[in-house]
Formats: structure tokens, sequence, C-alpha cells
């Protein structure tokens, strides 16, 4: 990898817990994301790792922890007004891509990457609509501007999510399975528009996937969840290629 | 072993026996179209309708003569009844959804206390509730001394009947509109969530505008419903269709006149509505919301051919004439 994350911490997880109910999904994940970092987060389903995602932006309240983006601070537990706004600030400052796309059916495509800038942003029409054209350009939809989702296929829909995600210009993105979704076939056209966003943009970038081709060549450090807890982290060409847990090393085998 | 009956042919076949008179009856009956059958039902119900009328020497000339009156006084009123009802409904089914399905205990809990009551009583004892009640507490306001506050209380016939029928049909509108909002995926509200929008935001901008497409139609029913139920605000005294009926009947001991009349008038009425509400349905069922709240999609988006976009307000509008 020629480029290398070396600025300040973006994101900063701090001894995060989270219960379902007396389940507890997240038993203490402490976690730093540089600035142009691009991590993998693998491991089996149930392991935490979607929910770790989840916390990260609030769309699951952590039981106890802190999070912090870009020098908003929140810790875990309920919610109160003050809290609240604060959610809505760090919301701002990430990207979110869901594993089913959740565009916006009654908007056109610009439409739904206009969004964000307008309404949360406030950003004139203007502003707002060069923006969303620069980003769907950026996933390669720009002729598909003034389409509805329902017209696009699920590689299309995938891409549309990600320039609307990066219309808020967030300084970190969260990728939640992005390609499970998808047809085999329509994967790589997702897969190649976020390595863009890694190798042209430095983007930073937390993506939770089973596409380990991706983590071996796009990812700056992989992550391998297992009961709640990160059992190994490392540089790809470490920890996929000689993974020190039997843990890490069966699961490995069995993606592979 | 041989089977050389099976190229035998048909006529050493001992004869099917002859149809009975039923069997015939039913093979002629099989021929004749549905509608003609229900064109011949109608005509006779029709007969029957007339010959019994004319037993009770039923006078159409006064029918005539009162026709028009009637329309032109009670329909009117009738409408704009229903038509600020359905408004205020609408507004009240909007805030008890959003407050049913919030989780601060305060708004859902009035809301449901709403809700309950108006569900759980009779609308004709709510609108004496609004009328005479409310007058009432208006006089005792006065007469401890708040003169100013008990106007607010003593309300004319026809905004009263606004109210009682608004509360009532916002109170059942307000299922119709929380399961229109829980129809909208909960993944919509976490894409809106991760946007950074409030919850203002979200609801006006994400969840509202997809709801809209469910809620429309059961809210169509409503309003036909609400038009036959306007009826009892006779009882408090508004000059609405049926109390029109009513005086022009008694003023001239032609009361069964009058009220065939009424009833033939919202008969048509409603007709009329429900023709358009259909109409409207089955342009929702197929159709995709498409650029904000106001627009409609039809056929799935698909193929690009024939893509008429309409204005949610004209189909609306091609109800309640203003």
């Amino acid at each position: 990898m020629s480029w290398q994350p070396n600025g300040d911490v973006v994101l900063r997880v701090e001894n995060l817990h989270k219960y379902f109910g007396t389940l507890e999904v997240l038993r203490g994940i402490d976690m730093e994301v540089h600035r142009g970092e691009v991590v993998v987060i693998f491991g089996r389903s149930g392991s935490g790792k979607s929910t770790l995602l989840r916390c990260v932006n609030f769309l699951e309240d952590p039981t106890a922890g802190t999070i912090e983006v870009s020098g908003v601070r929140l810790e875990g537990g309920h919610r109160t007004r003050h809290k609240r706004e604060l959610i809505r600030q760090l919301r701002i400052k990430t990207g979110m891509v869901f594993q089913d796309f959740q565009l916006f059916p009654h908007m056109s495509t610009l439409g739904n990457v206009m969004e964000g800038p307008m309404t949360v942003k406030k950003k004139h029409e203007d502003e707002a609509r060069g923006l969303a054209m620069h980003f769907l350009e950026r996933v390669g939809l720009a002729d598909k501007a003034d389409e509805y989702p329902i017209r696009l296929s699920g590689g299309q829909k995938q891409r549309v999510a990600i320039a609307r995600a990066l219309a808020m210009e967030p300084d970190v993105m969260l990728f939640d399975e992005p390609t499970s979704a998808l047809d085999p076939e329509l994967i790589g056209e997702v897969l190649e528009v976020m390595r863009s966003l890694a190798t042209e943009l430095h983007m930073t970038m937390i993506v939770v996937t089973h596409e380990m081709g991706f983590a071996r060549e796009v990812a700056h450090r992989v992550a391998f969840f297992h009961e709640g807890v990160i059992l190994e982290e490392g540089p790809p060409s470490e920890v996929l290629s000689n993974p020190r847990s039997p843990e890490t090393k069966r699961f490995i085998d069995a993606v592979l | 072993m041989a089977q050389p009956d099976v190229a035998a042919p048909m006529a050493d076949r001992p004869p099917a026996p002859p149809l009975g008179r039923r069997e015939r009856l039913e093979l002629w009956s099989a021929r004749v179209p549905w509608a003609l059958k229900l064109a011949v039902v109608y005509a006779f119900v029709a007969g029957v309708l007339v010959l019994a009328f004319n037993a009770v020497q039923f006078d159409t000339q006064w029918m005539r003569e009162h026709a028009w009156n009637i329309i032109r006084l009670g329909i009117p009123l009738t409408l704009l009844i229903c038509v600020g009802a359905i408004l205020l409904a609408t507004v009240l089914a909007t805030l008890g959804a959003l407050a049913r399905l919030s989780r601060n205990p305060i708004s859902y809990g009035i809301a449901s206390f709403y809700t309950s009551f108006f569900r759980g009583t009779p609308l004709l004892v709510q609108i004496f509730l609004i009328y005479f009640g409310l007058a009432e507490v208006g006089i005792r306001l006065r007469d401890a001394g708040y003169g100013g506050l008990s106007n607010i209380f003593i309300l004319d016939t026809v905004p009263a009947g606004i109210l009682a029928l608004g509360l009532n049909y916002g109170a059942y509108m307000t299922e119709i509109f929380r399961a229109g909002m829980q129809s909208v995926g909960h993944g919509q509200g976490e894409a809106a969530d991760a946007l950074g929008m409030n919850y203002r935001q979200k609801m006006r901008r994400i969840v509202l505008p997809q709801a809209i497409r469910v809620i429309i139609p059961p809210t169509g029913n409503e309003f036909i419903a609400m038009l036959k139920d306007s009826a009892l605000v006779y009882t408090i005294g508004a000059l609405e269709l049926f109390r029109r009926a009513d005086l022009a009947g008694r003023a001239d001991f032609r009361s069964l006149e009058a009220y065939l009349l009424a009833a033939v008038m919202y008969w048509i009425i409603t007709g009329i509505f429900s023709f358009f509400q259909s109409r409207l349905e089955r342009r929702m069922s197929r159709g995709y919301v498409r650029g904000g709240p106001s627009k409609w999609l039809p056929a799935g988006g698909g193929g690009g051919g024939g893509v008429g976009v309409v204005e949610v307000q004209d189909a609306q509008g091609a109800g309640p004439p203003s």
C-alpha cells in the first residue's frame, strides 16, 4: 500500500458495552481509527460487528462506554435533550451505508443525494445539487440522476446510497455489510467504488464485510470480532495470512 | 386382449336420457349475460317500489317542486360541515398517530385517552356534549364571573357539528394514520437518522410523504362515511341537507316524500364520491410516490412509457367542490 494514514484520530471507541436485554453483545470494545484509515471488521454473524457500527452513530444506544467522532464525545446510557443534539452532530460527521440500501423511494436519485445537504445542512438548492451531482459522478451514476430508486439495480442503489452518505461530507464512513444483499455479479461495482474512495479520496472507512479480497487489498487494518470482543487485529497481510487465534483461523478458512 | 368396441361409432351407444325441465332452464340461463340478468332484477325491484309508492299515493309532484330547494340549501352546508370536519380530523389524526407512535408518555397518554373516548362513545352523545354541554360550561363560567371566557364554549350549530364530527373521525383516523406511518419501514427512519435529521425533518421529509400513499384511500372512505353521519348534526339544528328536507316535508305533510328525497340525495352524493374514491385508490395502489408528497407515478415506474404524473390536489379536488 503506497499511502498510509498518518493523521489524527477521527474515531475513538472506549470500553464500549452493549446489552440487548440480558444478552451482552459488545463486551468492552476499544478502537481508534485515524484519518484516511480503512478498517475492515469481520467475524461470524452475531459476533457484534454490526452492533458496533450501529453504536458508533447511535442507531443503537451503547449501554456503557464512550464514542468520539471528530471531537464530538458522547457517553453511553440514556438520552437527554442535550445528548440528542450531540448525537445529531455526531451523525452529521459520520456517513452510513446500510446492507439493504434504504434509499428514499419517493425521491429521485438526485433528490436522495441532495436531501442531507439541503434538509440537514440547510444548503441552498443549487449548491446541494452541485454537490449531489459531484458525488453521483464519483460513484459513476450521474446519468441516473433523474431515475427513481425502483428503476435501479441493487448495485446501482448501493452506489447511490454511498453518494448520499458522501454528500454530507462526513469525516468517517461506516459500511454495514454493503454487498451482502447483492447478487454476486453486482458486488464488484460497489467494491470498486469503495476502493476508489479509499485510494483516491483517502476516506476514513470502517467496513463490516466478508469480502476478504477487499480487506486484503484495501484495508490498512482488519479486526476479527468474536463473541463481542475484538479477538485479533492488525494489518491484513498478518491477520489474514497468519492468524494467531484458532477462532480467527477457523473463520478465515471457512470464508476463503 | 383385443378391444374392438373402442373404435365403435357413437351411434351404437345407447342414447342419452332426455334433459329435464330444470336442466334445460339452467342451460338456457347460462347463455344469458350476467349484466342482463342484473338489469332484470333491478327493473323488477324498481317496479315493485313504484307500485308500492302508487299504493300509498306518493306525491311525486311535491318531490319535483321541492328537490331543487333542498339541494340548493342543504347540500352546500352538508359539504361544508364534512370538508371542515375531515380537515380537522386529518390534523388530529396526524398528531394522534405521531403521539401514539412516540415513546413520550405524555403525548402517548393524551392521544390514547382521546382515541379511547371518542371511539368508545356514541357520535350523537358527542354532538350533544359539544353543543349543549359546552354551552352549559360557558353559562356557568359567565355566572362565575368569567364572562370573556364563556363565549369560547358557546358554539354555533355548524362549528359545533364540525368540531364533533372532526373529533370523532380524527379518533378513528388516528389508527389509519398510525398504520400508514408504520407501513414505512423502520430502515427508512434509520436512514434519515443516519443523515443527521431531527424528528421533525425525518417525519416531514421521509416518513409522512411515504405514509400518505397508504393513508389517502381509507381517508376517502372515512369522508364518505362522514357524509352520512353528518345527518346527525340535524339534531342540534344545523340547516343541512336532512334538516332542510325534514322542514320542507313537515310543512306540507309530505314527510315520506321528504325523507326519501334526502335518502336519494345522500345516496347520489356518496355514489359520486365513491366513484372518485375507487379511481383514486386504483391509481394509488399501482403507483409509487414520486418527487415528494404531491406527485404519483403509475406502474412501478417501469418502461418509461405513459408515465403520467398526477397532482394529488387534483385527485382530491375531483371530490368536494368548494
